[in-house]
């Protein structure tokens, strides 16, 4: 882990492969950008992606969660099998929760809102690029919804794993203020932690996101869609 | 009365009042209770339902008339016990019943009746309350009778005989109510006086909000857009119709309307209605959800409010909503990166923050909080307990 805006792996630009069935969001996504990364490749589609991306090895690939053919999920588990150092951001404009969920499930390394402003966006890419995550407040949200959805009074206790299973008070806390807006410097000085302490808050509940085994987590996003 | 029971023995009506006069004074003052009950059991000539019908439903009739005979036949039995027991034997009961059912009479009986009973009841003291000096007279006088019986009846008292001295306390007691009872129902009616006014101060508060949401916001809008008269049109039309379904539907502005409506859907309505009003991008976050009470529907014209107070003033390009419904308390935040402001500096007459948003959640028994820097933004923290709507209730 490294802090944010460090430099990629390299040293120079992160390569970045822009993955979106619109190609006009790909153009505006490629500008924003600018010269601050080295864009190397772009699809619209599941199975041009991972050919595509085989091929260029970037750094991270920025996903749509939907595409047509599979989703952005089936991008993220077929280069998971083959090349697991290819890092990929979720990049969305509005998505049902569980959508969001089952990318970041699949390996995605975060989730920022189409809203975000091309420095921001920057910045996310970076830390992507060196093995952080990135949480938009949305994912936050989501996160914090899915794993109050599995308190352990309402679980099934067989599989109940306090290590996976559930956030410490203090990632919630991180979570809590992420989805208010904070960004990490912010959350640092609220807490009176270092950006650092913040970042492996924010890969751990990552890490528990994905690794958590509890159906539940699946099943969470099936009875949210129905309210 | 009398005449209701002629009509339907069929005897003539002078005749059977003078019997019951008669009677009355024979028996000793029972006849006297048996007249009054039967004034209360059989319907006058004409009325469909007796008097006794009508009081089962006057709680308070019921109360005064069993308190009013249960202290008369206290004040028999310490008569007894002061050794005048032929009053106790002979009068009490029928005088005991007789002034519970005249009681219930009072309360209960047709306005014609009631006319003739305060007519008949007018020259006696402390009922027509007309008379201050006389009602004053009467009180120092019943006061020193009863406190001159009680003392005299505590010191002559035999020490072994504990009744005497009890009914002397008794007395006594009964002076300081007389004396006092007056002021002490004085200060009950000025309690519920007080309250009455508490509550429609708080109400007309509620409104003073409700029309800063929706008409005070409206004008301003349309001064700044008044160039633009398609705009001015549009917001006068829907400010039109929110103030008519507020007046004459009972529709609160800015609230949420629909029962059912749970805080996520409001947290999205309030999004989508600020964007399209003021054209600022909202990102609003919700974790978990429940249903809207009161309160909560407090917390969410809060947080509109505060909402469109960011974007009007702070100049940010985003405002985040992010709330979180946990299972004692919803908290919302309204967070932007706007210029920020001093508190100190608003002017008293911008009501937004104070009444709409301060004041609306602390009535509620909610809190706000705001955080604001110069040139960094300001994040308006609200936290409202949930199931606080019965606490609430309960108490007023």
């Amino acid at each position: 882990m490294s802090a944010p805006g460090a430099r990629a792996p390299d040293g120079g630009r992160p390569r970045v492969f822009i993955v979106d069935d619109h190609g006009l969001f790909r153009t505006g996504v490629r500008s924003e950008l600018g010269d601050q990364v080295e864009v190397v490749g772009e699809a619209g589609d599941v199975e041009p992606a991972i050919a595509l991306i085989s091929e260029s090895l970037p750094d991270v690939v920025l996903l749509d969660v939907h595409l047509p053919g599979g989703g952005g999920q089936a991008v993220v588990t077929a280069m998971k099998a083959t090349h697991p150092q290819v890092r990929f951001l979720a990049l969305s404009a509005s998505d049902a929760p569980q959508d969001v969920i089952a990318v970041i499930r699949a390996g995605a390394r975060g989730y920022v809102t189409k809203t975000i402003s091309g420095a921001e966006l920057v910045d996310a890419v970076r830390r992507v690029a060196v093995g952080d995550s990135v949480f938009s407040p949305r994912l936050a949200g989501f996160v914090l919804d899915a794993f109050a959805a599995l308190s352990p009074a309402s679980a099934d206790r067989p599989s109940f794993d306090p290590e996976l299973d559930q956030l410490t008070p203090r990632e919630r806390e991180v979570l809590r203020l992420i989805a208010r807006g904070y960004t990490y410097k912010e959350i640092a000085r609220e807490l009176y932690i270092s950006i650092k302490t913040v970042e492996s808050h924010v890969s751990s509940v990552l890490r528990k996101l994905q690794l958590s085994t509890r159906h539940q987590l699946t099943q969470w996003a099936a009875e949210r869609r129905l309210t | 009365m009398a005449a209701g029971l002629a009509a339907r023995t069929g005897f003539d009506v002078t005749a059977v009042r003078i019997v019951f006069v008669l009677a009355t004074l024979l028996s000793g003052g029972t006849v006297a209770a048996a007249y009054v009950l039967a004034w209360l059991l059989v319907p006058a000539d004409g009325a469909d339902a007796s008097i006794a019908s009508r009081a089962q439903t006057d709680g308070r009739g019921i109360a005064l008339a069993a308190g009013l005979a249960a202290l008369l036949i206290v004040v028999l039995i310490i008569a007894s016990v002061l050794g005048a027991g032929w009053l106790g034997s002979t009068l009490g009961w029928p005088l005991a019943i007789s002034v519970a059912g005249l009681v219930l009479i009072w309360r209960n009986a047709p306005a014609d009746e009631q006319q003739m009973i305060r007519r008949l009841a007018g020259p006696l003291p402390g009922l027509t309350g007309e008379n201050r000096r006389f009602r004053i007279g009467a009180r120092v006088s019943a006061t020193c009778l009863l406190l001159g019986g009680g003392l005299l009846a505590l010191l002559t008292g035999h020490p072994r005989d504990l009744l005497r001295p009890l009914g002397g306390v008794v007395l006594v007691l009964a002076a300081i109510v007389v004396v006092l009872g007056p002021w002490w129902l004085r200060i009950a009616r000025d309690l519920v006086v007080e309250r009455r006014a508490r509550v429609r101060a708080e109400e007309r508060a509620e409104m003073a909000a409700r029309v800063h949401d929706s008409v005070l916001q409206t004008l301003a809008l349309i001064q700044r857009r008044a160039d633009e008269p398609q705009q001015v049109i549009q917001l006068a039309r829907a400010q039109e119709r929110e103030l008519r379904s507020w007046l004459f539907d009972g529709v609160a502005p800015g609230s949420m309307g629909e029962t059912g409506l749970t805080v996520a859907a409001g947290v999205r309505l309030i999004q989508q209605e600020v964007e399209a009003q003021h054209g600022v991008a909202v990102e609003a976050v919700t974790v978990g959800d429940c249903e809207l009470d009161d309160n909560l529907s407090a917390l969410l014209a809060a947080a509109r409010e505060a909402t469109v107070n960011a974007v009007k003033w702070s100049g940010a390009e985003v405002v985040s909503i992010f709330a979180e419904v946990e299972p004692m308390e919803v908290s919302l935040f309204v967070r932007d990166r706007g210029r920020g402001f001093d508190p100190e500096a608003v002017p008293a007459d911008r009501k937004g923050l104070a009444e709409s948003v301060h004041a609306r959640m602390s009535r509620r028994g909610g809190s706000a909080t705001v955080r604001t820097v110069r040139g960094e933004g300001t994040e308006v923290s609200l936290t409202m307990p949930r199931g606080a709507g019965e606490r609430q209730q309960s108490r007023a």
